[in-house]
């Protein structure tokens, strides 16, 4: 079998430097993804360090209202956090729309963000993926469509992000805190996640090393009026076919303020910014929400297996928004 | 035991003290506290090694060369087999099983090599480390309207591939009232919770293999001619077998494979489980179908022509041809019909049986049409059907044994509420969900298999040993099995000691074509009638009966189907299209039911598998490379629990002893068919759109 050595890091800037010593090594956490791809041959990692047991897994309140989330906090934890519930419900709505509740007592919430596609060619080593495999083609083009990306895709790549956390997180305005070999930085969920390129093999502007530690999310007038929904092929247990957070603050019927992203249509979640610029200062209507979503779909590119995404945002986009307002109301 | 004579003999009716009642699950506390041990979980004698199989990575070509070097540098890996170096074997015929023998690649995970290890982790690697260098030739995979298709022979189940009646095509030409249309439904995959998995240990005079199968006798007369053995050096056993769904009513070709590791290593016990991915290509799956259907009738609905004429795909390598017309031979009633079979042979893997082949997908098809044809005609449905109802049995001209279907359906309609149902579809909104509701008739013949037997022992003390090589893959059979042989020697079920699921128990026949508990339980009722003409009611310890049940069922005289009818209430979202189950009814008439609680297991079992197959299951093969790339239960969508909400089956009362002494006929599969097509009817009545493809995915209603 392929031996690989297990280290259980006893804090963070230990994890770190095990890991940025070592091209071979891999962070470990709830391990819901990796240790699959452990077993199908995508990962091959000669050293895993175990970072799901560090001190990590605190969610505290900060003192402008946003929280402060322990990159091992539990995703189970997460959704049922009282504050995250009342204060951030597309977050507690965009997790307990992903996965089982098997996966989710298990996996963390940064591995959550860093998970991979499941993009079929990807997770088939006996078939070509520029992800898996930089330069060897990219099977999906031309293949099994269904999950692929819409909008911001590359020849080289159309997979999709499969997170819905990452989407609720994005919308939210997000920060993710990075360790890494050089110290701390800070990097906005919106600019955590990459679109493929040339280099579908990077998900994420992560260097090999760097650890999230955590993740903050502002305080925020508009997310405790935010939600996440989901259209997926079965009720359960199903990665999104497109899915939408959303987080709208009213003046009666016009926009003060809104935000939105989406995921299942891009290689990274897709923060909606043409759509709520259209829609910021406007009515909230059925009509003004759908032409804000086709502004922001004017860029995208469709096959006849993707074709129905965009119809389907565009529709769960208004729908979400009109929820909200209608909650608001 | 000594040879036992063997009687045949036609067996009594049985009376029903025991069967109709509940009993507990024979092996329920084995099975949730993890005592019953699976296929590659029995303990064995000897050091046990693991098998891995590579698989081939092209659709249709050769194997140029086996690279096995670094996969034998790996610590653990004893030996890698391939189609030079693998035992020879005796009978090639079977193509399918005709495994590690020569250079050709059939189809996309054909086994090209196989390895065998000291661990499973160590077989694991290597075969990733086994490199094999195929020459990929043009293959053909893709099965659609423009594939080139045969007749064959004759369709599963030996039925007629062909029939005509009358003048379908001028009838059709002059009906008020028409439909046609082609329905379509995907690969599926049985996908049973345990993999095909086997340990197989031979000792130089004698296979042992540990199985998972629905057979153990048809594993040992299928793989002993193949191996060069005699039917006695080969014994199979399944005592706890983890699902099947038809999967594995026969042996395919990893049972050949570990056989293989086993003759190449004597004494010591090789275990092989099948990997999910690799269940996708070489353990049998439901062929895609397409089904044109025209039906001409007059205005008021009286059918005046069937014509079904479907077409499935096979592998070049073997044939098997999906019955999908053959229930509209018997449905309803019309002077002129037509049934055709066709199939496409291409360069992929072998399809098999998966839950009611031919009824399932063909009933899809033509209870869909029944449903545009009430739309056209401005009928109820089930008025419609109703008004279709034959005298005697359209196809053989027989009698039916006591078809209720139109009970079925008025029973159903009223539990479930159909009366003042909106004639008009998209009629009803409630929030974001259309709601619809939708009905299908099911069916499935009652099916008998000759040459079971069966032995009663007295073990004294008013206890009996009941033997009989029959497999329970989850069913319920190793419960049902001591009811009948409790209520045939007319004692208690707790003086029952069953022994099931080895072949040196007497002949069985498969788990399969819902025809184990009727045609093993004529053998037991046989076996107990003649041990007590033997040997009385106070038999002494060590006493013993063989016998074999001749056919029981008046099939001359008789068409012999079970009937059903299936309500759905769907949901369909209005702004994404996701379809929602609400309530999913079915209806049966089975003959006795001879355990309420493992029967309606049964046929909820097989609700949700119709439910699954509408909503979610497609198996999707890559054009490009004959590779089906959905090949895991995340990518392969099978209802989850969330899916399957307000889920009910009930029958009715009803003894059948045209059918079985013991008035019963078979449950395992009616409950999955007409499912989808109630399903695929609701979400018409939901939203006006009418989708004619499985699965009913939510882009199909996006814009409805």
């Amino acid at each position: 079998m392929k031996e690989l050595t297990y280290h259980r890091a006893t804090d963070a800037a230990e994890a770190v430097a095990l890991v940025a010593a070592d091209s071979d090594a891999r962070f470990l956490g709830g391990g819901t993804n990796l240790v699959d791809h452990l077993k199908l041959g995508v990962a091959r990692p000669g050293t895993l360090v175990d970072v799901s047991r560090l001190p990590l897994d605190a969610v505290e309140e900060l003192p402008d209202g946003g929280l402060r989330i322990g990159a091992a906090v539990r995703n189970s934890d997460l959704a049922a956090h009282p504050v995250v519930r009342r204060g951030f419900p597309a977050v507690a709505r965009a997790l307990l729309a992903g996965a089982s509740g098997q996966i989710r007592h298990q996996a963390t919430t940064a591995g959550n963000l860093l998970q991979r596609t499941r993009c079929v060619y990807f997770q088939d080593v006996t078939t070509p993926c520029n992800k898996r495999e930089p330069g060897s083609g990219c099977s999906a083009l031309g293949g099994y469509g269904r999950y692929n990306a819409v909008l911001g895709a590359s020849e080289a790549c159309v997979a999709t992000h499969p997170s819905d956390l990452a989407v609720a997180l994005t919308a939210l305005d997000a920060v993710a805190v990075v360790l890494g070999p050089d110290g701390e930085r800070r990097i906005p969920l919106t600019e955590l996640h990459r679109l493929p390129g040339h280099h579908p093999e990077r998900d994420t502007v992560l260097d090999h090393g760097d650890l999230v530690t955590a993740v903050e999310l502002p305080g925020s007038a508009v997310a405790p009026a935010s939600t996440y929904a989901k259209a997926r092929d079965r009720a359960s247990y199903a990665f999104a076919l497109v899915s939408v957070a959303a987080a709208v603050d009213l003046d009666g019927d016009v926009v003060r303020d809104v935000r939105l992203a989406w995921g299942g249509v891009a290689h990274r979640p897709w923060r909606a910014y043409v759509a709520e610029e259209a829609l910021r200062g406007a009515v909230l209507t059925e009509e003004t929400a759908r032409e804000a979503a086709a502004a922001e779909l004017a860029a995208a590119t469709t096959t006849d297996q993707t074709a129905y995404k965009v119809a389907m945002v565009r529709n769960l986009t208004a729908h979400t928004l009109l929820r909200l307002a209608g909650g608001a109301r | 035991m000594s040879a036992d004579i063997v009687t045949q003999l036609v067996p009594d009716v049985v009376d029903a003290r025991a069967m109709g009642r509940h009993l507990d699950r024979q092996d329920g506390v084995e099975k949730v506290t993890g005592a019953a041990t699976y296929a590659v979980e029995h303990p064995v004698e000897g050091e046990v090694l693991h098998a891995w199989l590579v698989t081939s990575t092209t659709a249709r070509g050769r194997v140029l060369r086996v690279d096995a070097s670094d996969a034998l540098d790996h610590p653990g890996v004893l030996r890698v087999l391939d189609h030079e170096s693998a035992p020879r074997l005796a009978d090639t015929e079977d193509r399918e099983l005709t495994v590690l023998q020569d250079d050709r690649i059939a189809f996309r995970g054909q086994i090209v090599a196989l390895v065998v290890a000291t661990s499973s982790e160590a077989a694991r690697e290597g075969a990733l480390l086994v490199r094999v260098h195929q020459d990929e030739e043009p293959a053909e995979v893709v099965f659609d309207e423009h594939s080139a298709t045969y007749a064959p022979e004759e369709v599963n189940a030996g039925a007629e591939t062909d029939t005509e009646v009358g003048d379908p095509d001028a009838a059709f030409a002059s009906a008020p009232v028409v439909i046609d249309a082609t329905y379509v439904t995907p690969h599926e995959f049985n996908s049973p919770m345990e993999p095909h998995a086997a340990t197989a240990t031979w000792d130089g005079a004698l296979l042992t293999l540990h199985d998972s199968t629905q057979a153990v006798h048809a594993v040992r007369t299928t793989l002993a001619p193949v191996l060069g053995l005699a039917p006695e050096q080969v014994r199979v056993l399944a005592p706890y077998v983890g699902g099947g769904f038809g999967s594995k009513g026969l042996p395919h070709a990893p049972e050949v494979a570990v056989a293989l590791a086993a003759l190449a290593l004597p004494g010591r016990p090789v275990r092989l489980a099948v990997t999910r991915q690799q269940m996708f290509a070489l353990t049998g799956y439901r062929t895609a179908t397409r089904s044109r259907v025209r039906l001409g009738a007059e205005p008021d609905g009286t059918l005046l022509v069937v014509r079904h004429d479907a077409s499935s795909q096979t592998s070049r390598i073997k044939e098997f041809a999906e019955q999908s017309a053959t229930a509209a031979r018997m449905m309803y009633a019309a002077p002129h019909r037509a049934t055709t079979h066709r199939v496409a042979a291409l360069d992929v893997p072998v399809p098999s049986w998966m839950r009611a082949p031919g009824e399932m997908p063909g009933m899809h098809a033509q209870e869909v049409a029944l449903d545009e044809l009430a739309v056209a005609a401005g009928i109820d449905p089930i008025d419609l059907r109703e008004r279709n109802e034959p005298e005697v049995d359209p196809e053989s001209g027989r009698p039916f044994n006591g078809r209720r279907l139109v009970e079925c359906l008025r029973v159903g309609a009223d539990r479930f509420g159909w009366s003042g149902r909106p004639a008009e579809a998209r009629a009803r909104a409630e929030g974001d969900w259309w709601v619809g509701t939708g009905v299908a008739s099911a069916t499935y013949p009652m099916l008998f298999s000759p040459g079971n037997t069966a032995r009663i022992r007295s073990l004294g003390e008013g206890r009996y040993g009941v033997d009989v090589g029959a497999v329970d893959l989850g069913t319920g059979a190793r419960t049902v099995l001591v009811q009948i042989a409790a209520d045939a020697l007319q004692v208690a079920p707790d003086c029952i000691d069953l022994a099931i699921g080895d072949t040196d128990l007497p002949f069985a026949t498969v788990a399969g074509g819902s025809s184990g508990t009727s045609s093993w339980g004529s053998a037991i009722a046989a076996a107990a009638q003649q041990f007590r003409h033997d040997h009385g009611s106070s038999p002494d310890p060590g006493l013993h009966t063989t016998a074999a049940s001749g056919a029981y069922a008046d099939t001359e005289g008789h068409a012999m189907h079970s009937f059903g009818a299936v309500f759905a209430e769907a949901r369909v979202h209005r702004w994404t299209g996701e379809v929602r189950v609400s309530r999913l009814h079915g209806v049966y008439s089975v003959g006795r039911v001879i355990n309420p609680m493992t029967a309606r297991s049964q046929l909820l079992g097989a609700l949700t598998m119709g439910l699954s197959a509408a909503l979610h299951e497609e198996g999707w093969r890559d054009p490009r490379t004959g590779h089906v790339v959905t090949q895991d239960l995340a990518t392969y969508h099978v209802a989850a629990h969330a899916d399957v909400r307000d889920l009910q089956a009930e029958w009715l009362e009803e003894e059948d002893h045209l059918a079985t002494p013991m008035g019963s006929r078979g449950i395992g599969e009616i409950g999955i068919v007409g499912t989808s097509a109630a399903i695929a009817n609701a979400t018409f009545h939901a939203t006006g759109v009418r989708v004619r493809s499985l699965p009913l995915t939510a882009d199909h209603f996006l814009d409805a």
